[in-house]
């Protein structure tokens, strides 16, 4: 039994569902209870995308266990299949399920649909999302492309030299950090190179794409973490070689283009000729000296921390303090890197010992997930994010790969960012005894000696993000406060005063507003010359002002 | 006083409608369901008690449930986690009940600020059949008197969203102390309110001359409210079956009474108080006369908006039939279907009258059945959770995330005009955008 409390990685059946919904045509029943239809939110919500994932859910509930799951499983299948119309389905169990044992794909088998149905072994207890992810998608290449294979050991025809060079592109997934925008640098880059793509997968390919997998002459491996499987299965069955070097930054983007070139058999030189990354000249001018030997500190999945660590010293000239992973299956990458850099491996879920790391090393700078910009938002450390997970406002409106060469570009903006943030942030604590800015700068009403934090008074269950509990670090509380100071350090004017009752009630509003309700109802009592501040007063000037 | 000018709710146009629907027909559906389990009461019930942790005994599943239902991640370490059963704890190579006492003994020797531990069983948990019952005991003796721990199951195969709450809320019931039989009458109110909110009440109580006036669950989970045949209760949140049965299994007697939900449904929940302290007429008319008077102003921008749309709900909370019945009759919304995870007749029933004859109302789920219900009717603005949401805005309806309405402070005078704002707000941004 291990305690939780946050996850880098949810359990391999949104891996599976990651592949899913990436794809077009493909459905996917789950035997699952029906709280676990919270997944799809990951993707409604924090990836915003406009339609369902294509999960079909059976939400079993305790009075049908023992007596007809299976049955409810069968039904579910033949409604899907109906309902949805799908190219090929795969099935599986989520955790509960798993432990039921009703055999989701013998089940689905004997129901003996007119397309090709995949059954998932996904061990809940034992594995994480991104082996799930991994897993279904060489699932579903190996059922679908499979039945195309060359017979064993017969010579791979060579190509037709009449057409352009063609590769897969594998990996990219829904949810994935800038998956979408790295497709479409990659492949332009492909295209510029005389290089054609031949079917992307998973995301927005058709089960109908993956058996045509085989035609192409060689693979894009652009996420390891969920084409790995599936492109040394390729390798194997059609004999395709795939690319082994990730595109991220200039460095390696030029690498991967001569790697490319070398496999389809051309010349990488006019590419690299023309490459239209800013990232050698802007970290090459003056202005980026200050840059030099900050010391960073890097967390994610293996591939984006490893490819991070390269660009941070070889093309920011930062100190690389620390490095690590909770993708335990891709250890062995992130700990050869930090022996290059001469640092230890932190490999862990866990991130309290994340937090533990990083408070130990205080970099200037961190690099990593959603985890690490809150452990950066406690610890008042500059941070940007280079790996999932992340959330909502990590999938952008704007085009903001981070692999190619204009990938290269974005990561120079955006690691760069947080620190300009962090010297304005000196500036301000620096000067925090301006009397606006002064923590201790409560209304005079309040009368001497009222310094309390303000935070720790908030008192109804509806609160942000940055909670107020009572364990939390004095880092936080700070945090908080400035929150409060951006709302409430207005100048005061000539105010009524408020009685303690009403203060109090004041207090229970939520941070993020009060300093609103605090203005619209001191404004009330001026147009009405009162010269107190009730309860009533405050609840009529909320009905006044509405929302 | 306010300045502005009041219209009376007397002139909503559903409230000439006769009847209810206290017999009305229910579509039952025992298809997919998208809702959430009762973990998720965890998110509001972890702040509301401030002394009390919960510990989901749960797969890696919940745990990631809990991160994304709660939309955010609270930024502070929660009083809440999730112990997660391994492998190992499957194949017996791991005792589980060793495994959960050291657990609970590391989360306490850290949290020493913790007054009373829930264990949280989740489905994993009961299908593997762990008796967090007898765990809770064992370590109840083991704990007290610095720590109780209790248990209750949040998981989906048994609860739905709110119900995570009730079952919370009754595992408390037989913990709390009994009242002396000659105690004076006392009110219970049960069920999580935003402390803004119970504040506002106890005033409105005070005022009326109610002396006794406690709160379940409490903000403390060490001072729990007394209970005895001296016990009058009345439910804050209309899922909470469980609870009440056990209330009255300790003697406590329920008054009936719509829930606090618009002026409507918060003068009826007072009313019941009141008559049963004999409170007079003219005294509860001007204790209320003030804050009422502020809700109706609040809600007569609103209806401007409102009046006339029509309205779908998924069901989620079970607060759909107070909620439906409010937007009716206050704000003169028309009801196309009232989906409810559960309906509670007997809680209901005075929502069930007070509903427009002919609203349809549907009982459990069969989801895709209900979207294309929803898609055909082509209403106004549907209410359904995060996994509709975005997909029906897509399809050009306009959506009310039903989250938003257990998350925020609704009760009362005072958020009746947040309330009615609350369904406003998308249709307001309908008529802005221009893209
Ligand atoms: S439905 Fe069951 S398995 Fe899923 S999150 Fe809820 S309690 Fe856990
Ligand atoms: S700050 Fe954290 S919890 Fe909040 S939206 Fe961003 S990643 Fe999510």
């Amino acid at each position: 039994m291990k305690l939780t409390v946050w996850t880098y990685e949810g359990p391999p059946h949104v891996g599976a569902m990651r592949i899913a919904t990436a794809m077009d045509k493909l459905h996917y029943v789950l035997h699952a209870p029906q709280g676990d239809t919270y997944a799809d939110l990951l993707f409604t919500m924090i990836e915003r995308r406009n339609k369902r994932p294509p999960v079909t859910y059976t939400t079993f509930q305790a009075r049908d266990l023992g007596s007809d799951t299976a049955e409810l499983f069968r039904s579910s299948v033949v409604d899907a299949y109906d309902r949805f119309t799908p190219q090929a389905m795969i099935v599986g169990a989520s955790c509960t399920a798993e432990l039921i044992q009703d055999d989701p794909g013998g089940l689905a088998r004997a129901i003996g649909l007119p397309i090709p149905v995949i059954p998932l072994e996904l061990p809940s207890y034992q594995r994480k999302e991104n082996w799930g992810a991994s897993e279904t998608f060489y699932q579903l290449v190996r059922a679908l492309a499979g039945p195309n294979a060359p017979t064993p050991g017969s010579e791979k025809p060579p190509r037709d030299e009449t057409r352009r060079p063609r590769c897969n592109l594998l990996g990219p997934a829904a949810l994935g950090f800038r998956h979408r925008d790295d497709v479409v640098e990659i492949t332009r880059l492909l295209a510029d190179l005389g290089v054609d793509v031949h079917v992307t997968a998973p995301l927005g390919a058709t089960p109908e794409d993956l058996t045509r997998l085989g035609e192409a002459d060689f693979n894009v491996v652009l996420y390891p973490e969920i084409a790995g499987q599936a492109a040394t299965w390729l390798k194997r069955t059609f004999k395709q070689p795939f690319t082994t070097v990730i595109p991220i930054g200039v460095g390696a983007t030029r690498e991967f283009v001569r790697e490319v070139a070398e496999l389809a058999g051309l010349d990488p030189k006019p590419q690299l000729a023309s490459e239209a990354s800013r990232l050698p000249w802007y970290s090459t001018s003056v202005d980026s000296t200050y840059l030099t030997g900050k010391r960073v500190f890097i967390f994610g999945d293996a591939t984006h921390v490893v490819a991070a660590a390269r660009v941070a010293t070889e093309e920011f000239g930062f100190d690389v303090v620390g490095l690590g992973t909770y993708a335990r299956e891709f250890a062995r990458d992130v700990r050869s890197a930090a022996e290059r850099l001469g640092v230890e491996a932190l490999i862990s879920d866990d991130y309290l010992e994340v937090e533990e790391k990083v408070a130990e090393l205080r970099p200037e700078l961190l690099l990593g997930t959603q985890m690490e910009r809150h452990i950066a938002k406690r610890l008042g450390i500059p941070c940007a994010l280079i790996s999932a997970p992340v959330h909502v406002h990590d999938f952008p409106a704007r085009y903001s790969p981070q692999m190619g060469f204009e990938g290269a570009n974005v990561l120079f903006d955006t690691w760069v960012h947080p620190l300009m943030m962090g010297l304005e942030e000196h500036l301000l604590g620096m000067f925090r005894e301006d009397f606006e800015f002064n923590d201790d700068a409560a209304p005079s009403h309040l009368g001497a000696g009222h310094t309390a934090p303000v935070a720790a008074a908030a008192a109804t269950f509806t609160t942000p993000e940055d909670s107020q509990d009572a364990g939390q670090t004095p880092a936080a509380q700070k945090h908080e406060q400035k929150h409060e100071q951006k709302h409430e350090a207005e100048p005061q004017t000539s105010v009524a005063l408020w009685t303690e009752e009403a203060d109090r009630e004041l207090k229970k509003i939520p941070f993020f507003v009060r300093g609103k309700a605090r203005r619209n109802t001191e404004a009330f009592a001026r147009d009405r010359a009162l010269d107190r501040i009730t309860l009533e007063t405050l609840y009529d000037a909320k009905a006044h002002f509405g929302r | 006083m306010s300045l502005i000018a009041s219209q009376p709710v007397q002139d909503v146009p559903a409230l000439q409608q006769q009847g209810g629907c206290t017999d009305a027909p229910v579509l039952r559906e025992r298809g997919q369901r998208e809702v959430f389990c009762g973990l998720t009461g965890i998110i509001w019930l972890h702040r509301k008690i401030q002394d009390a942790f919960f510990l989901i005994v749960g797969s890696r599943t919940c745990a990631h449930l809990m991160q994304s239902a709660a939309g955010v991640m609270i930024f502070a370490e929660p009083r809440f986690a999730t112990a997660v059963i391994e492998e190992r704890d499957l194949a017996g190579m791991a005792d589980v009940n060793d495994e959960l006492d050291t657990v609970v003994a590391r989360l306490l020797a850290r949290r020493p600020d913790i007054r009373m531990l829930f264990l949280v069983g989740s489905c994993p948990s009961e299908v593997i059949k762990l008796d967090l019952s007898r765990a809770a005991q064992r370590l109840s003796k083991q704990y007290l008197p610095a720590v109780r721990v209790l248990n209750y199951s949040g998981s989906g195969i048994e609860t739905t969203f709110t119900e995570g709450e009730d079952a919370c809320l009754a595992s408390l019931v037989p913990e709390l102390p009994a009242e002396s039989a000659t105690a004076a009458t006392s009110l219970l109110v049960v069920g999580a309110l935003a402390d803004v909110i119970e504040d506002q009440f106890a005033r409105l109580f005070t005022q009326l001359g109610i002396d006794t006036v406690r709160y379940l669950p409490a903000r403390r989970a060490s001072e729990l409210p007394p209970v005895g045949p001296q016990t009058r209760y009345l439910l804050a949140q209309p899922f909470l079956a469980e609870t009440a049965r056990r209330l009255e299994d300790r003697g406590a007697t329920r008054l009936a009474a719509p829930f606090p939900l618009g002026i409507e449904g918060t003068t009826g929940w007072l009313k019941a108080a009141a008559d049963e302290w004999n409170v007079a007429a003219e005294t509860f008319e001007k204790v209320i006369a003030a804050p009422r008077k502020r809700a109706e102003t609040a809600l007569v921008r609103h209806r401007e908006t409102l009046s006339g749309k029509r309205i779908f709900f998924f069901p989620d909370s079970q607060l759909e039939l107070p909620l439906a019945r409010f937007l009716a009759r206050e704000l003169g919304m028309e009801l196309v279907e009232v989906g409810t995870p559960y309906l509670h007749r007997q809680h209901l029933a005075e929502e069930l009258a007070l509903l427009p004859a002919g609203t349809s109302l549907s009982e459990g789920q069969d989801v895709d059945r209900q979207l294309d219900r929803c898609r055909a009717a082509r209403p106004d603005l549907v209410v359904a959770g995060l996994g509709l949401a975005n997909p029906l805005e897509a399809e050009g309806i306009r959506t009310k995330w039903s989250i938003e309405l257990v998350f925020t402070p609704i009760q009362g005078f005072d958020q009746a005009g947040d309330l009615a704002e609350l369904f406003a707000r998308p249709l307001n941004r309908r008529e802005r955008l221009k893209v």
